[in-house]
């Protein structure tokens, strides 16, 4: 992979400070009722780990290499799996309130 | 040509997953897009691994021959780490919920840790830069992986009381110093310096300590805090990831990673603030239990009251603001809850929710709970716009909830709670407070002085039970009255 994505140390950094500063503005003003799904959330999106662990466990050339890979798939999809139905199943609850608001008055 | 083709399949796929799961973040962060915001998410996190599995024709010429090998791998460990998270994640209990999110971010960490413990095992990691960035990314991704275990059985109550002892800061700096020696001293020994101790000896050790230091930093935190450190780790994790990502030479892993290191601190702040507390604060405050537990603060006693006659009195109120806490979780009770809260409206009575920003065991998980029960939006307030309003409500009904509304923190300088901004329930005209059992001690350990205030009655029992007993008795009022 080194032909088409190569990543220098500044090209890194500049990727790293606008992905900050997304990320800052992304969760900017979310009201507090989705503190919670938005951690799950965002502990979802960091599962893309599971690449990474792909990425080593394929290129594994010794037994231990090939231990050390297995783990991190296996931790790495259990963390996008996971993520993902705790993350859907909280926010399935979100419904929009049309017919309750009517309750109220 | 083949691996050429590999390397643009897996750029796209990345770069779309990088886009997506961006997209899916903003999209959960409003009410109105949020369910759709995690299927985008899925949707990125889908095309990366499918993606990824394209490396296998990209491979390096070592592993050429365990090509099969490392595949067959891949496809087993994504199938029993994906099942079973899968599984567990759906079946288990909405109040388990701050749990699961611990135990997947650990796995995140584990994964982040992993990956750079193959770097340095390999030697993949070239030049002074790569090794430090994978160093730093190994460090946090295995302290967020033992923490988060750690936080986990803490939110479990596998650990139930605070872990401290004397000169623990002093035990942790040496901790921290010693990883970042063994750090130091694989670097020195891998960019071809002298080696003190073999160079697997002194990876193992740098990983034992990061992973020592992890487990030391939680241990001695308490319950009510776990919160905010979960919100650390779950920065930490991302920040591990886009690390990993950049040795890698992956921007999709850099940017996601990195999304989520910024976005989980933000989180982390606003929580915080939410509590009154710096994060420091937080996490090396003393926590002593034992100064703010003195029976000497306590005056007068509990007072037990039926649960039909607390339904009927709130049933001839004007004004009912309603306190759910921890407790209403536990016992599965929103609904119920909400059926009261129906016949209450039905009868004229003004019935609002008051939700404290860290009630239950993570911000937001009380609003969940509420959702899922079908209650409007428009019926639940935060704190700061609703805590004026218990001084003209005629009765505040406290149901599973504990430190939120203790008076102690307003007063009580040796309370480990005191400043953190409390529900004023206490201001009500009359409180009512549903609870398991009597004895005032909420999950900090801190006693209740709401609990002994002349104005307050205890309804001891589950909640959801005290909640069907409390319709009965509006609903037979209601069948006596015809």
């Amino acid at each position: 992979m080194d032909s088409l994505m190569t990543v220098n140390v500044f090209t890194g950094a500049y990727i790293f400070m606008l992905a900050a500063f997304a990320g800052w503005v992304i969760i900017g003003n979310v009201p507090a009722i989705l503190h919670t799904p938005l951690m799950s959330g965002s502990n979802f999106v960091h599962g893309i780990v599971v690449v990474g662990g792909l990425f080593v466990l394929l290129n594994a050339s010794s037994v231990t290499e090939q231990t050390i890979g297995f783990v991190a798939v296996l931790l790495g999809s259990g963390n996008v799996a996971g993520g993902y139905t705790v993350t859907a199943r909280m926010l399935a609850m979100f419904k929009p309130s049309v017919v309750p608001a009517k309750q109220k008055s | 040509m083949i691996g050429v083709i590999a390397q643009c399949i897996i750029a796209v796929s990345g770069f779309a997953a990088a886009f997506l799961l961006m997209y899916g973040l903003k999209r959960m962060s409003s009410p109105a897009t949020a369910a759709s915001g995690i299927r985008v998410a899925g949707a990125g996190m889908l095309g990366a691994v499918v993606g990824a599995y394209f490396y296998a024709f990209d491979v390096d010429a070592a592993a050429k021959p365990h090509l099969l090998v490392n595949l067959g791998l891949a496809i087993v460990a994504m199938g029993i780490g994906g099942f079973i998270a899968g599984r567990v994640g759906k079946t288990v209990k909405i109040t388990a919920m701050p749990q699961m999110v611990a135990i997947f971010n650990s796995m995140g960490g584990g994964a982040a840790g992993s990956i750079a413990a193959v770097e340095l095992v390999g030697h993949r990691a070239n030049g002074l830069t790569q090794l430090v960035v994978t160093l730093l990314g190994a460090s946090i991704g295995s302290i967020s992986f033992s923490g988060s275990i750690i936080a986990w059985a803490k939110l479990d109550e596998v650990l139930k009381r605070p872990l401290q002892f004397r000169g623990q800061q002093v035990l942790n700096v040496a901790i921290v110093l010693a990883t970042v020696a063994f750090g130091a001293l694989t670097v020195v020994a891998m960019t071809g310096g002298p080696a003190l101790l073999p160079i697997s000896t002194l990876i193992l050790s740098f990983f034992g300590c990061a992973m020592l230091f992890g487990i030391m930093l939680t241990l001695p935190i308490g319950g009510a805090d776990m919160p905010v450190v979960m919100s650390i780790f779950n920065a930490s994790t991302g920040v591990a990831v886009g690390l990993e990502g950049y040795v890698l030479g992956n921007p999709a892993l850099m940017i996601s990673g990195m999304v989520v290191g910024a976005a989980g601190s933000l989180l982390t702040i606003l929580m915080a603030q939410a509590m009154n507390r710096s994060i420091l604060n937080v996490l090396f405050k003393k926590f002593t239990v034992e100064a703010a537990g003195k029976p000497g603060a306590i005056v007068g006693e509990e007072k037990p009251a039926q649960a039909s006659d607390a339904a009927i009195d709130m049933r001839y109120a004007k004004s009912v603001i309603i306190v759910p806490g921890y407790g209403l979780a536990v016992s599965q009770g929103q609904q119920k809850l909400y059926d009261f809260v129906k016949l209450l409206v039905a009868a004229g009575v003004s019935v609002k929710f008051a939700i404290h920003p860290v009630a239950g065991r993570m911000p937001g998980q009380m609003d969940v709970l509420l959702a899922e029960a079908g209650v409007p939006y428009d019926m639940i307030f935060q704190l700061a716009d609703i805590n004026d309003q218990f001084a003209t409500t005629d009765v505040a009904l406290v149901i599973g909830a504990n430190d939120v509304v203790n008076p102690a923190a307003r007063t009580d300088k040796s309370s480990p709670i005191y400043g953190m901004p409390i529900l004023n329930a206490d201001k009500a005209k009359k409180c009512y407070v549903v609870k398991r059992t009597a004895g005032g001690k909420g999950y900090s350990g801190v006693v209740n002085t709401l609990f002994y205030l002349p104005d307050t009655l205890m309804i001891y029992g589950d909640a959801a039970a005290v909640c069907g007993e409390m319709v009965e008795a509006v609903k037979s009022l209601g069948a006596a009255a015809a």
